[in-house]
């Protein structure tokens, strides 16, 4: 089990994260839910070894076990969309790269610059590359924003299968409930059940 | 055939008023005159002609774009390393920048004799051309440097690319556009300075030589068939290195 004790960041001023705690299965998708701007993309790139929290423990999971899917592309416009994939597999899993493209459902789309691409195959291309490193957690940003429902819930099914654990952010009503779990964020400063999620433990703020 | 006409038109129009220019001035200042002041295309092009069909204007030729080329990448390599270790170190910004931009400001002539002072006339040249390069190699590639979106650098991070991928994969082909840019302007510095040194320092075959003894005779038609292979050397060299640097990363622009 990944575990989250009492995690606060704050970017000056601006409180983002105040004694958040979850935890995380070592396998299956778990969705994780919320208002714009409640922290979940803070609480990623704390996961991710990005930003470094000024409260509260991560457990069960090193920095180097991650794989980070961004709120945005950064797909590299000089690369195809095959060089994307083996640029960042190691030399003897380079061939990976067309079993990752199937499971994105991009085989067909190798050889093309991103610039040719849509918005919903540049995210899965991105979503791909995150998937072409090994880490045992993986934090996705938004996957399927800009993907068509059908293709994103084909996608996600196979993700279930990765032998890692995967958490993904996501307001889609329809994707989080085909996740294993969903952790939903509180509003309005009570603790409401997820309608995906049974009702959460007591105790401080925390995903529930 | 719609881009040779645009580049046709408008060499067609400027030698039309070239020689609309010469012929008004052969007509105030009389015939000998008017090709002291202001030659025609037509004698110019014969003058280049007959240029051309001597093994002198080769070697004077070959000797200066020599020198050009070896000032250009010279400079080219220079700025190149000092503008990364200007990036990569802020107190070498600080020693550097202020003497980068002195070389900027100075006048070239005073470069040119005193750089005549330390090496030998044949290389004086190159050393002036490197010299006027650097500072726009510099320049363009340290904001280019600077620019790199930082998203893709963290990316970098989190993917744990090594320096090398870094190099290869986020800078170099980010650089392009800045480095195509300097490159042009140095191309066309790297010949005027290159042969504005030779003026002075008369190597023995040279361009500059070519040109100065022009000025010694009153050979005016001559002055402007040099400058004329000056123009058409530099074009060539701008076209042939953007085309060879074009390549590099071709699918970075969308």
């Amino acid at each position: 089990m990944i575990s989250c004790k009492g995690l606060t960041f704050s970017y000056g001023e601006r409180v983002v994260l105040s004694d958040v705690s979850l935890d995380i299965p070592d396998t299956g998708v778990t969705a994780l839910s919320g208002p714009s701007g409640c922290g979940k993309t803070t609480l990623l790139r704390l996961l991710a070894g990005l930003e470094r929290q000024q409260g509260g423990t991560i457990s069960g999971v090193r920095v180097q076990e991650t794989a980070i899917l961004f709120q945005d592309d950064r797909l590299l416009p000089w690369r195809t969309v095959e060089q994307q994939l083996t640029d960042v597999l190691p030399r003897d899993r380079r061939r990976d790269s067309v079993r990752l493209l199937e499971l994105v459902e991009l085989g067909r789309e190798a050889g093309v610059y991103p610039a040719e691409l849509s918005g919903g195959m540049a995210r899965r291309l991105a979503l791909a590359r995150c998937l072409a490193l090994d880490a045992r957690l993986y934090l996705l940003d938004e996957p399927f924003a800009g993907v068509d429902l059908p293709c994103a819930i084909r996608i996600l099914e196979r993700l279930k299968m990765l032998p890692a654990s995967v958490l993904l952010v996501s307001h889609e009503p329809q994707i989080l409930s085909h996740a294993c779990s969903v952790l939903c964020w509180p509003q309005r400063g009570e603790w409401g059940p997820s309608p995906h999620t049974p009702a959460p433990s007591p105790g401080g703020p925390s995903f529930s | 055939m719609k881009r040779l006409l645009y580049v046709l038109l408008p060499l067609i129009f400027w030698l039309g008023v070239w020689q609309i220019g010469s012929v008004l001035v052969s007509l105030t200042a009389g015939t000998r005159g008017g090709e002291l002041l202001l030659p025609g295309p037509a004698v110019v092009l014969e003058v280049l002609v007959r240029l051309i069909g001597t093994a002198a204007f080769w070697r004077s030729v070959f000797a200066t774009l020599g020198r050009v080329l070896v000032g250009l990448l010279a400079g080219v390599v220079l700025g190149s390393v000092l503008a990364g270790l200007t990036c990569a170190f802020s107190w070498f910004d600080v020693l550097v920048s202020p003497f980068i931009r002195v070389v900027r400001a100075a006048p070239v002539a005073s470069f040119i004799l005193l750089v005549l002072l330390w090496v030998g006339r044949d290389r004086v040249p190159a050393v002036i051309s490197a010299l006027m390069v650097l500072p726009v190699v510099w320049g363009n590639l340290a904001r280019g440097i600077r620019e790199t979106d930082p998203r893709l650098l963290e990316l970098a991070r989190a993917y744990r690319f090594s320096s090398w991928k870094v190099l290869v994969l986020i800078y170099l082909p980010s650089l392009r556009p800045y480095f195509l840019s300097g490159l042009t302007t140095s191309i066309g510095l790297a010949w005027k300075s290159g042969v504005a040194a030779e003026v002075l320092c008369l190597p023995k075959r040279a361009i500059g030589s070519r040109i100065y003894n022009t000025k010694l005779y009153l050979e005016v038609p001559e002055l402007f068939a040099w400058t004329a292979v000056t123009v058409a050397l530099s074009l060539a060299l701008e076209y042939f290195l953007r085309r060879g640097v074009g390549r590099f990363g071709k699918g970075a622009v969308p």
